[in-house]
This record gives C-alpha cells, structure tokens and sequence, in this order.
C-alpha cells in the first residue's frame, strides 16, 4: 500500500511554498495530536495498528488455508510425455490393426517407447526420497488416483517397449510368433497409453485444489486431446506430414480443444480464475491458442492447399501443437498453485462481495487522503 | 471404539501463551520456523506446516465487550490452537500411494517416516491444509497425536503442557459429550456465539481433533464445507474413460477414413 508520500503529491514548483507548507503541517499534525491523542492520516498506521480484523470475510487474515502443490518442474513434463507418449501407442497399435502404412506404426512405436522410458525417470526424479520409488508398489490402493497411475506407468514402460522391440525384429525377421508377440504386446501398450493420456486429469481432480477439483469432470478429456494431438503431432514432425489420416486425427483433436477452451472462457466459475488471470492464465490461454483453434485453421488449410504447401502448413501445425500441449500442462500446474494460494475458494467466501468491500475500503481510504 | 482418542481444543480457554507450539517442537525435536515476522497480527507462526504441528491462531476483532483482548479501545482477541484434525475420513490417508499414512489403534492418522517417498501427493489432497512435504528431507510430515507417547500410556506434549486445559485430550466419545456440555455452558454464561467445529455431515464424516470456536469458523481458516477430495475420483474416471473411447475410436474413424496413407 506503498504510494506517493503527502509531500510528493502536492509538491508546486516553488520550492519556498513548499517549505512553507510543511512546516504548516507539522504544526497541524502537532495540535492533532494534542487535541485527540493520535493521528489519523494518510501515510501512517493509527496507533493500536495494523491490525487488520478476522473476519468471514477476510478469512485468516487471508492466509492460505490450502497448502501449494509441491510438485517440481518434472510433474507438468511428465504429464506431457505421458500424454504424448500413450496416445502415440494408441495410433501405432490401431495403423497396425487397420493396415496402415508400416512406417506409421513403426515409428508410431518408437515414440511410445521412448515416451515409457522417461515417464517413470521423470516420476521417480520428483519424489522426495527416489530409493523409495518401489514403496508405491508395495499396495494397490484404487481410491488413490495416485495408486492407480503407478501401475499404469509401471505396466506401460515394458509393454511398449516389448511392442516396439518385436516391431522392430520383425523388419528383420518375419514371422507369425514376432506378430503375434507384437500384436498382443501392443495391445496391451495401447490399452494402457489410454490410461496414460486421460490418468493425469483425474489425479489433478481428485484433490482439495479448487480450480482442478472444480474441472474433473473435463479435464480426463481435455488432457487426452491434448495427449493425441502432441502424440499426432510428434508423429507428423518426424516425416509423416502427409499422412491424411494423422491430418484427420490432427483435426480432431484440436477442434476438440478448441471447445474446451471456448467452455473454459465462458465458464462462470470463481474457481476458474487462475486459467485466465495471472502468469498461470497467460500460460493457460497460450497454450489453448497453440494447441486448438491455429492448428485447427492450419491443419483444415492443408487439406485444401498444395502438396508442398500442405507439408508445411502440417509442420507448423504440428510444431504449435507439441508447444500448446506443454504449455497446457504447465499452465494448469500453475494455476493449482494460485488456486490454493486463493483464501477465498476453500472458505466459499462470495468473491463478488468481496470485491464490493475491497472496493469501499479503497473509497474510505481515498476520502481519507 | 473405547481405544480412539481425540483433542477437544476449546479456544475459549485459550491464553495465547504457545506453550503447545513450543512443547510439540521439543518432545518432537522439530527444526524452527525462523524468526519472521509477520506484521499483519501477533500470531507470527501463519500456517501448519512440517515442522509446525500445533499453531496458535490468533484472530483478531473489532472491539467487543465480553470478548476477551488486551485492551478494550483496540481489538478483542480469540486463541485457537490449531492442529492436524485427523479426520475420520482422511483425504491424506486415501490419497497416499505408498500405504506410508495409516490409522493407528487410537483411531488417529499417522504417517510412518520409513515408508513415505515423498511424492507429495497428501499434500494436495488434503482438504485442511495440515501436511506439508519438507523440502530438505523430502518426505511429508505432520502431526503423529503423539503416538510414541500415547503408545506408553502418556498423553499428547502439546495436551501436556497446556496450562489451561484449553486442549483437552480424552477418548473421542467422552469429548464429544464433553464438548456439547461445553458450548451448553457458555452459551449460558452469555457467549451465544460459541460452536462446535467438527463437520461431520459431509464426506470428512466427523473430525479426531475438533474445536469450540466463536462466531464464524471462517476467520479462523476452518472451511465450512470440507470434502474428502477423493470421493471426486469416480467422476473422474467415468470422464477419463470417455476421453479413452474418444481417443480410441477416433483414432480407428481416421485410420478407416483415411485410407492407407
């Protein structure tokens, strides 16, 4: 509440006056303080402050009563690898069952492999004690999201990398045992990328953090588009970009998060506050543009352009996809943190009339001064 | 339940002396807070946190007569000595991955230090904001009901040491009787606004550590509505499983649309 100090403000360009003036008002200040034994004015806490009172509007003095996250940078990476990474197993195993070209299911593949490589590396480098990585598998608790995912990553890891290691003998070597080896291993991948691309919501949801918890029932969705198009996408920049069908899924997914960024906009939630205020709304927004409505436009674009023009058209889009899709993630990350840096949220203190007393006490300063 | 334990904290009684902050930090060998000050009020300890199990609220009033406060033409004054409410359902305790957060015999919510990872997940899921993970130990902590010393037949410290009786530890049924006689009265001596902070209409189902309050809970940082935030994890796994159907069959749609390229 630091502004202008009284000399500052009524400062004239006379140097003289001025003197005058505060002389003047020591003298004001003086016979204020005789007359009713402390001073009220702008720049000075009346004596007996600051105490600035509880009360059921104000909270605890507008302490926090929710604890921030405490997750490091690693978990928002995480979820975005997990995402790209299970959604990349779920094209690669249905090109494979639907004949698709070879190469989109091989390299489909490599990029699910990779993906089940870092997630649990990126997982085990947030916790707080790494050694203690296998603690989480000594029960299984399915009213734990947090339980859950872990056997989701942990089942995901070698099942993909067993599809993509037959995958990858069979170029060598076919035969029917490697197929079938592929095959089931795959399926087995995809089913578990499914859990991979959509997990993260629900464990972000399942928690006392008001923006995330108020969003369950979308988020599963929102994180999987995000998850299919940065998986899509990767697989698009690596040599696939005129690959009708990825367009197609390419379309899909960023029309899917064009409206949920629409539904998130015009949402009338308090609690949706940090996906549009702040550093986090910024993220938020950026990453919504990034990964729904420019792709979308420019991906729609490359199926009525050129050959050469629709490959570029496809990168960019591409390329803004994999960004938005990292940028969600974070995005949301940080706006858990403001959320539970809201007093006002938990507490269910009404924002609108909070907003009028913040607004008076401006006022009654105001007229003060 | 003859062996399930709990704290009634009665802030009516409460003189503000930290006694149980200070006796919680020894018997628990926590590290200090720092000296900060925080310069809004006289409470200079803010939160519950790892190394903070119990925390002497200090909420502050206009002048009111009959309500306590250190003099009459500046603030009234209400101590409550907040502490981890192990909870009857405990959001902490089913969120926890590892099986480190357990409940004891004495019906309390005890995090065992040599099996917790420090994933941090308690953390969020904890409608109170009591556990916090320690950034240099990197597990979470909280509040044990001291269950070392309840164990040996002994009493919490902070219960312990409180001059009071402002903390009153007993058997949760005996205390649940002893609070409503409470609030009885001192609604009879006058204090219409005293009242028993213990939601067990909702999905928290009843608290182990409750508390007499006056006037609003809200200033003193206790929700109205607290919710166990895993019972949200059903909805959340229907939308996970249309986001899967979504994925999956759009995936197939394209792939059979598309053609072979």
């Amino acid at each position: 509440m630091k502004g202008p100090t009284l000399s500052q403000r009524k400062q004239t360009s006379d140097p003289e006056i001025d003197f005058l003036r505060r002389e003047r008002r020591l003298e004001a200040i003086r016979s204020q303080a005789l007359q009713s034994g402390q001073i009220q004015d702008i720049g000075i806490s009346p004596a007996g402050s600051p105490i600035p009172m509880a009360s059921p509007t104000a909270g605890y003095y507008a302490i926090p009563m929710l604890k921030e996250p405490q997750w490091s940078w690693e978990i928002p990476v995480y979820f975005f690898v997990g995402g790209a990474a299970g959604a990349a197993a779920v094209v690669a195993q249905f090109a494979q069952m639907t004949g698709v070209k070879a190469e989109i299911v091989r390299d489909g593949r490599t990029i699910a492999a990779v993906g089940s490589v870092l997630t649990p590396a990126l997982l085990i480098s947030d916790l707080g004690v790494r050694s203690r990585f296998l603690n989480m598998l000594r029960v299984f608790k399915v009213q734990s999201p947090m339980s859950v995912g872990v056997y989701i990553v942990s089942a995901f890891g070698p099942a993909t990398v067993l599809a993509k290691v037959a995958n990858s003998l069979r170029q060598h070597r076919p035969g029917a045992i490697l197929k079938i080896f592929e095959s089931t291993s795959g399926l087995f991948s995809a089913l578990l990328g499914l859990g991979m691309a959509t997990y993260t919501g629900v464990l972000i949801g399942a928690t006392a953090i008001p923006v995330w918890n108020e969003n369950i029932d979308s988020l599963p969705i929102h994180f999987a588009l995000s998850g299919l198009g940065a998986g899509v996408s990767t697989l698009q920049m690596i040599g696939h970009e005129d690959s009708r069908s990825l367009n197609m899924l390419g379309i899909a997914a960023s029309l899917g998060e064009t409206i949920e960024g629409v539904r998130l906009e015009t949402a009338l939630k308090p609690a949706n506050e940090p996906l549009k205020k702040g550093m986090s709304g910024v993220i938020t927004r950026l990453g919504g543009m990034l990964s729904g409505p420019l792709p979308l436009a420019l991906r729609v674009a490359a199926t009525l352009a050129g050959e050469r023009r629709s490959r570029q058209l496809v990168r960019a889009a591409s390329a803004a996809t994999i960004a938005g899709s990292f940028l969600t993630r974070l995005g949301w990350i940080r706006a858990g943190h403001a959320s539970a840096k809201d007093y006002r949220l938990p507490l269910q203190i009404d924002s609108e009339q909070h907003r009028r007393l913040a607004i008076e006490s401006v006022k009654i300063d105001s007229v003060r001064a | 339940m003859s062996g399930v334990t709990a704290f009634l904290t009665d802030s009516t009684l409460c003189i503000g002396c930290k006694a149980c902050e200070v006796a919680c930090k020894e018997w628990n060998d926590l590290g200090d807070d720092g000296l900060n000050w925080s310069g809004f009020s006289y409470d200079n300890t803010g939160a519950l946190g790892h190394s903070t199990w119990r925390h002497v609220k200090f909420v502050e009033h206009p002048p009111e007569i009959g309500h306590g406060g250190n003099s009459p033409e500046h603030a009234s004054w209400t101590f409550s000595s907040d502490v981890c409410k192990h909870c009857e359902n405990a959001g902490c305790l089913e969120a926890c991955p590892t099986g480190s957060i357990v409940r004891t015999e004495f019906g309390s919510v005890y995090v065992q230090p040599d099996i917790c990872n420090g994933c941090s997940y308690c953390v969020v899921a904890c409608p109170f904001g009591v556990i916090q993970r320690n950034k240099e130990d990197g597990r979470a902590f909280k509040c044990t009901f001291c269950y070392d010393r309840q164990k040996v037949g002994l009493i919490p410290a902070c219960a312990h040491a409180c001059p009071t009786e402002s903390i009153k530890f007993g058997t949760l049924d005996e205390l649940r009787v002893e609070a409503k006689r409470r609030i009885e009265d001192l609604h009879s001596m006058g204090m219409a606004d005293a009242a028993l902070y213990d939601p067990v209409d909702t999905s928290i189902g009843g608290l182990h550590a409750f508390f007499i309050t006056r006037g609003d809970p809200r200033q003193y940082n206790l929700p109205p509505q607290p919710e166990i935030p895993t019972i949200y994890a059903k909805q959340g796994w229907k939308s996970a499983a249309v986001g899967a159907g979504m994925l999956a069959f759009g995936t197939l749609l394209a792939f059979l649309g598309g053609g072979r390229r």
